[in-house]
């Protein structure tokens, strides 16, 4: 704007290029202060976190700072007093000096008589330098100046023994020999010293009678010379005093945390120790103090932890042994049972209609009986945290698709359609693909159970922490406060409900344990009549948390186009998938579900 | 099929289960009880192939299984009720070709016992090389320099199903299938054991195989790395 109105004056023709200029020295002066602000951030963190983690620093510097604070008190209170008690002792002689110097001059000039002005001046000179000169050791200066109310003729001029002139004596001090002229005045000045710096001193001033000339005042001038002297030494000393001082007190004070503190980082190492594992360490404890006493409790509690510990680990072992055994001794009399089934089974045709039935219970039930024994044995597995993780680097829709194939024949006898919105890319994760394929495989043969043989929608999706399946029915759906008890176990909705895949009612719980071995998550959704929603979420590198699932657990509202045309939040950065009102044929003929081929399942 | 099976089992009822179901395959069974007359009958019986339960009173069933591997190839097949990964390694570890987990199916167990069986049947002249080491199919012979190596069986015929196709990389559900006669997915730990015994018996250094070559992240092959 201001340039366009000036086009052709060309003192603001180059105007425009300052701000050029500006900006072109500006990155480097502002990166610069950037880089000096973060390093003085980065030292101010460092210091706080120094400070915030070491319990004798703190203590260190509190000590010195509340001593520092404490000797500068007691110092400067000392120092003051020792100033004023040098100070008034000094007034006072000075006082005694000066009453009885100027009843010596008083006398000298009475006894004078009368003189001509010539004679006057020239005693008053002579009375001035007596008095000026005590000794070599105590130099005081002499002013002999006219009264202010003097008013008769001059005729003696100021006389001064230094070159402290009048203009030194501060006006209040004539003003009060003024107003009382029968005492002694005394007042403490600065005047220059020999060195060039100023020096206090006592100006003692009073009144003498010259004759003929009138009222003229007297003034000592003591410098306290000395006495600053003596104060600059005492302040040295003081100073050294404090610094010494508050440098013992922080040897004491690092000496006594250390004292302390030592033991107490020991014992929090001894402590982690433990608690990493090594049941073994053990505190030094020596003495009888409150250190010892620490280190004593202390290793009572490791002994008694250790006991504690052991004695689970006995019980878990005891535990695992049992299972095993029992695992060995229910297994070998079942595979008995189930040859035996299989044979009676094969040759049903051979027996009237009722052996013939008793033939298929028989073989189905023992198909029954061997699930809930391996689920049992699992539980019971975890119970005792001899579950282990045998991850590799998977791809999930590997997984999801040997999943679909094993529950293709369910979906199909059940008449469930199972839809799979497929994640864009590959949704690769370190899972143990056994453990990750069983729990998928819980939840979609539930969703096809209480699916009511409506669609099951099955959703990949992926974010940079995580992975996650989810299994959407639009069956009978959860009652509020069912989505925490399904992963119970045994635990049924409806009691009364009959179960037709013959589930062992502990898949579930399974399910959510292996989610958990994965340090992953589980959670479930339900609406009485709109469905359920299973949602699987698991971390892509084990032992990296989990920050959010990159699937929604509630499914966003199902329109007639099917959750089909959902957009998947884990995509919302990729290349536009196309229309987002996709009809839902074709995606979930090209999504990777085979569910036309089926895998022969066999359970 | 026919051929004589020994099933070394101590649960009797199991044991004539088996006996029923495997002689209405046609083959003949031995039955024996406790892990120290297992091998007397063993020597005495002279079977194609051995059931070997792992939890067996006296010896128990994998020091059974170590010394039948020292004294024949025979395929042996352990009967296993622990599904935990070491029982399952040790008892591959100590020597046998396969194993069926408690509680199996007739027809599971029949379909291991065939497929251990069944090599052999019908032998075709066959010369294979493959590194320094030539391979008789026929005359199920496996020669360094002339020296010959002795293989069991099972591993002979992991050895011709990699040196058959030199550099195509098997993966082990493939090899599962082509060796062990497996339809559907099985465990992939046969696999690794089996070609670490192997290499342990071909190989000049076990350590740095150069005739049986892993390919990370997918499977075996044979032929220089």
């Amino acid at each position: 704007m201001f340039k366009r109105s000036h086009p052709a004056d060309p003192v603001t023709a180059t105007r425009p290029q300052e701000p050029v200029e500006g900006v072109r020295f500006g990155p480097p002066l502002e990166r610069q202060w950037r880089a000096v602000r973060s390093a003085l951030q980065r030292a101010a963190r460092w210091l706080l976190h120094v400070w915030r983690s070491s319990l004798q620093l703190r203590v260190i510097v509190s000590t010195m700072l509340l001593g520092l604070i404490f000797v500068l008190m007691l110092g400067s209170y000392l120092y003051q007093r020792i100033a004023d008690g040098l100070v008034n002792d000094r007034v006072l002689t000075a006082r005694a000096e000066a009453a009885s110097q100027t009843r010596a001059a008083q006398l000298s000039f009475d006894s004078a008589g009368r003189m001509d002005a010539n004679s006057l001046t020239q005693l008053a000179f002579d009375v001035v330098g007596q008095l000026s000169s005590p000794g070599a050791d105590q130099s005081r200066e002499v002013i002999l100046t006219r009264a202010k109310n003097n008013t008769g003729p001059a005729s003696v001029p100021t006389v001064l023994s230094s070159d402290v002139g009048v203009s030194r004596v501060p006006a209040g001090l004539r003003a009060a020999i003024a107003a009382d002229p029968s005492h002694q005045q005394v007042q403490i000045i600065s005047i220059p010293s020999t060195d060039g710096t100023t020096v206090p001193a006592a100006v003692v001033g009073s009144r003498v009678s010259l004759p003929a000339a009138g009222q003229y005042e007297l003034y000592f001038v003591f410098p306290l010379e000395r006495e600053q002297q003596t104060l600059r030494v005492v302040a040295r000393t003081f100073i050294l005093g404090a610094i010494a001082l508050v440098l013992l007190l922080g040897g004491v004070a690092f000496v006594v945390t250390r004292i302390v503190v030592d033991p107490v980082r020991r014992a929090a190492i001894v402590a982690e120790r433990l608690s990493s594992g090594r049941l073994h360490e053990r505190m030094r404890a020596h003495g009888e103090d409150d250190i010892a006493r620490l280190g004593k409790s202390f290793n009572a509690m490791a002994d008694s932890l250790q006991k504690q510990i052991r004695q689970l680990e006995d019980l878990s072992r005891v535990q695992q042994r049992f299972v095993s055994d029992v695992s060995h001794e229910l297994r070998t009399p079942l595979t008995t049972i189930r040859m035996a089934g299989d044979l009676i089974h094969e040759s049903r045709h051979d027996f009237d209609p009722s052996v013939a039935r008793s033939a298929e219970l028989l073989y189905n039930e023992v198909d029954r009986f061997e699930s809930l024994l391996a689920d049992l044995l699992e539980i019971s597995r975890f119970d005792a945290g001899a579950a282990a993780l045998d991850v590799e680097a998977t791809d999930l829709r590997d997984t999801l698709g040997r999943t679909l194939e094993s529950t293709a024949a369910l979906a199909a006898r059940r008449g469930s359609r199972l839809e799979v919105v497929p994640c864009a890319g590959p949704c690769v994760a370190e899972i143990d693909p056994r453990r990750v394929e069983r729990i998928l495989r819980n939840l979609v043969a539930n969703a096809i159970e209480y699916g009511e043989g409506r669609p099951v929608t099955v959703q990949l999706g992926v974010n940079d922490k995580a992975v996650a399946v989810s299994v959407c029915d639009t069956g009978v759906g959860l009652r509020p406060g069912e989505a925490v008890l399904v992963f119970n176990r045994f635990w049924r909705s409806d009691p009364a409900r009959a179960r037709t895949t013959g589930g062992t009612g502990l898949g579930l719980a399974i399910s959510r344990e292996d989610a958990r071995l994965h340090g992953g998550w589980l959670h479930a959704w339900g609406e009485p009549g709109v469905g359920s929603c299973f949602r699987l979420t698991l971390p892509r590198q084990t032992g990296v948390p989990i920050e959010s699932s990159p699937l929604p657990l509630r499914p966003q509202e199902r329109s007639a186009s099917g959750p089909v045309s959902k957009s998947l939040p884990g995509q919302a950065g990729k290349p536009p998938p196309g229309p987002t009102a996709k009809p839902p044929g074709p995606t979930s003929e090209s999504s990777p579900s085979p569910v036309v081929t089926s895998g022969g399942a066999e359970r | 099929m026919k051929g004589r099976v020994l099933v070394v089992d101590d649960d009797l009822a199991l044991s004539e289960m088996l006996g029923i179901v495997l002689r209405n395959e046609g083959l003949d069974v031995v039955h024996c009880a406790n892990g120290s007359a297992a091998m007397a009958l063993f020597r005495e019986s002279r079977p194609d192939i051995v059931l070997l339960d792992l939890m067996l009173p006296g010896i128990d069933g994998i020091e059974v299984c170590r010394r039948i591997r020292a004294e024949s190839g025979i395929p042996i097949v352990m009967l296993t009720a622990r599904t935990d990964t070491i029982d399952v390694v040790v008892g591959l570890e100590s020597g046998a070709d396969d194993y069926v987990l408690k509680p199996f199916k007739a027809q599971e167990l029949i379909a291991r016992v065939r497929a251990r069986l069944r090599r052999g049947d019908e032998p075709e002249p066959e010369q294979l090389q493959i590194g320094d080491l030539s391979i008789d199919v026929a005359g199920h012979t496996v020669k360094r320099q002339g020296k010959p190596l002795s293989l069991t069986p099972l591993e002979f015929d992991l050895l011709v199903a990699l040196a058959r196709k030199p550099r195509q990389v098997f993966t082990r559900e493939v090899l599962l299938e082509q060796v062990w006669g497996y339809r559907h997915a099985g465990d992939t730990r046969l696999v690794n054991v089996h070609v670490q015994r192997l290499r342990s018996k071909i190989e000049r250094d076990p350590e740095h195989p150069e005739i049986v070559v892993t390919v990370r992240g997918v499977g075996y092959r044979a032929g220089p790395p």
